[in-house]
């Protein structure tokens, strides 16, 4: 018996009963979809998280307030105090310091933002004019704040694209004044839109002068982080030491160990940030992974319904001279069939579902070779596995009994 | 000489009890014979039968089909035995359902290896010969009961066995119909065809040219049907 007709006697049993061989395919197409969907939102996401860390500068260093710790996951901002006005300056004017190129000392905090009526809740960051070709921020309209705004204390704010819409809406906001914690401040420039969501999102800030922000809105003086450009990307690791130990010095440590700051680089943040969206890959699909197993079980259960429901067919087919190797055969290729379709309905609805999620939450769409490999290995996979104990079960039905069956 | 089957006895197992559906049986069956075997329900007719379509294996004695002895072979090989020297013709007819009559008298022939044309060439012959030249792509629903038990024999004809064996195939069937049955049969045994019937009906059993009869599970009566000789 050839495999063609293996394959040819399997689309004719199964398609005797369409209801319940779709029925019997759902739990595949549903736990490879979602298999798929997951892969490719987690590998967007991943990609997503990538291009906003890469857009930041690619020469990037970052000093922040506290201790190493593990895997770089840095506290919430301004909970350790540690970092001043006076150290970013202090490494501005350092003759050890040969490999940074320019120093942006930044203040973060959220606050309340009013304007003509409106209120939203946004970053603010306190910032000096370094911060422009430190982090590449392009302005759509207006300036960016200068260094005599912030030596002045001037209060001016430069706002992100989003504020713009929850604040104004449709009128330009351009000379208007907003305020923060009650303080008044005159609107002089717009950023262009970088796009993405969550990490420091630049369309959805405040920036207003450093010096403005920690002596007249917050009333603090520390930091919550320095932004550093070192001059190359080859001397990274130069710049990276030259800080740290000039640091180190400056607040009079001796052992490393014990610092009260750290220093990332692009590769820290960007190695944390993929680890991060790769364990929460990992997990999903991990659930994802369970509901093919239901979906496995389905199989097996409606192929068993077919080995008792078809006794006499078996024995018939055993008496006219079909070998345990053909009734094996045949039900292993019939439980296939049903899983590989079934896993190929599911690619398609994973990626139907990744393309419109992708489409809604601005994510880019991803799809990997992997997950077609995925799809219809482990759907083929499956219907050996979950196939073959009923494949068995037929094959080994004694023609007699299985004829006599009613 | 096509079957020999010598002291054959058949000894079930239910719990401690033993029982013996068949005991010492013997005889022989010449090629071109139309045998019926006749029997009350109970007598080890059905077992015989089981024995007789290598569906089954003895436990003890022994059974020689076609110089061949079938009585120790393992399950695939009497797969094999099944496949090219018996054609079965069952009480229930046992048509794969919602197949067209050519799928089902192919049927055999697909586990023989046959290839697909000489299948269609062969199934078409044999239907032919049935009388169902005109229903080949008839199925099994739209067929009588009648027109169903001629599209097994066909099917039990296929792969040209030494071998027809018939389990009451006229069991299911109207009178009228079960005498067309016969008159297959009948001219199936003209032409050469072994022919080895299992029946529990006098009327039917008369058809046959040597009867043998079984009575709990032994041999009691094999005697030449005088009016068909």
């Amino acid at each position: 018996m050839e495999f063609s007709e293996l394959i040819a006697s399997a689309v004719e049993a199964l398609t005797l009963n369409k209801l319940r061989t779709f029925l019997a395919t759902l739990g595949i197409v549903i736990g490879i979809g979602s298999v798929i969907a997951l892969i490719s939102l987690g590998q967007a996401g991943q990609q997503s998280v990538q291009t906003q860390i890469q857009s930041l500068g690619s020469n990037l260093l970052t000093v922040i307030p506290g201790a190493q710790t593990t895997g770089a996951i840095r506290d919430a901002a301004g909970s350790t105090t540690t970092l001043t006005y006076d150290d970013a300056k202090a490494i501005a004017s350092s003759t050890q310091i040969t490999d940074v190129q320019t120093i942006s000392p930044e203040l973060t905090r959220r606050a309340q933002v009013t304007a003509s009526g409106n209120n939203a809740n946004t970053q603010i960051l306190g910032v000096t004019n370094a911060y422009q070709p430190v982090h590449n921020v392009a302005m759509s309209e207006g300036s960016f704040i200068s260094a005599n705004d912030n030596v002045s204390m001037s209060k001016v704010a430069v706002i992100g694209p989003q504020v713009v819409s929850d604040l104004f809406g449709a009128s330009d906001p351009l000379g208007q004044s907003i305020r923060i914690n009650k303080t008044s401040f005159r609107v002089i420039g717009i950023t262009q839109s970088k796009g993405g969501s969550g990490f420091q999102n630049q369309d959805d800030t405040v920036f207003i002068p450093l010096l403005t922000a920690q002596k007249q809105v917050f009333g603090v003086d520390y930091l919550s982080d320095i932004s550093l450009q070192a001059k190359s990307q080859d001397v990274m690791t130069d710049a990276q030491n030259q800080v740290g130990y000039f640091l180190l010095q400056r607040h009079k440590l001796t052992d490393p160990a014990r610092a009260d700051f750290s220093i990332l680089s692009q590769s820290d943040i960007l190695g944390a940030a993929s680890q991060i969206t790769g364990t929460f890959t990992a997990l999903l699909s991990g659930i994802a992974a369970i509901s093919l197993l239901v979906g496995g079980i389905g199989i097996m259960n409606i192929m068993l319904v077919n080995v008792t429901e078809r006794t006499r067919e078996i024995g018939l087919r055993k008496a006219l001279g079909a070998t345990k190797g053909i009734i094996i055969s045949q039900f292993l290729v019939e439980a296939v069939m049903l899983t590989i379709v079934g896993g190929l309905l599911g690619m398609v609805l994973g990626i139907t579902v990744s393309v419109i999620i992708s489409a809604l939450i601005k994510f880019p769409f991803v799809l990997s070779a992997f997950s077609i490999i995925l799809a219809i290995g482990v759907s083929g996979g499956i219907g050996i596995l979950f196939g073959w104990y009923p494949a068995k079960k037929a094959a080994g039905l004694s023609p007699i009994e299985a004829l006599r069956y009613e | 000489m096509l079957i020999h089957i010598s002291h054959l006895s058949k000894i079930y197992h239910i719990g401690a009890t033993e029982t013996a559906a068949l005991s010492d049986v013997s005889f022989d069956i010449q090629k071109g014979e139309f045998v019926a075997i006749m029997g009350p329900s109970g007598s080890g007719k059905s077992t015989l039968m089981h024995m007789l379509g290598a569906l089954d294996t003895p436990t003890s004695g022994s059974y020689i089909l076609d110089g061949q002895d079938i009585s120790k072979l393992t399950d695939d090989q009497l797969a094999h035995i099944r496949n090219k020297k018996i054609g079965f013709v069952f009480q229930a007819f046992n048509l794969l359902a919602r197949r067209t009559a050519m799928k089902n008298v192919m049927l055999p022939m697909m586990y023989a290896g046959i290839t697909p044309i000489e299948r269609q060439e062969r199934a078409k012959k044999y239907l032919e010969m049935v009388g169902l030249g005109n229903r080949l792509y008839h199925t099994f629903n739209q067929l009588s009961g009648g027109q169903q038990q001629r599209v097994a024999i066909a099917r039990g004809l296929a792969m040209n066995p030494s071998i027809l064996l018939a389990d009451e195939p006229t069991g299911n069937l109207a009178s009228v119909q079960g005498e067309e049955i016969m008159e297959i049969f009948k001219k199936l045994n003209e032409s050469g065809h072994t022919i080895v019937m299992i029946t529990h009906e006098p009327d039917i059993a008369a058809h046959a040219k040597r009867i043998i009869t079984i009575r709990d599970g032994k041999l009691v009566k094999d005697v030449k049907n005088k009016q068909k000789n």
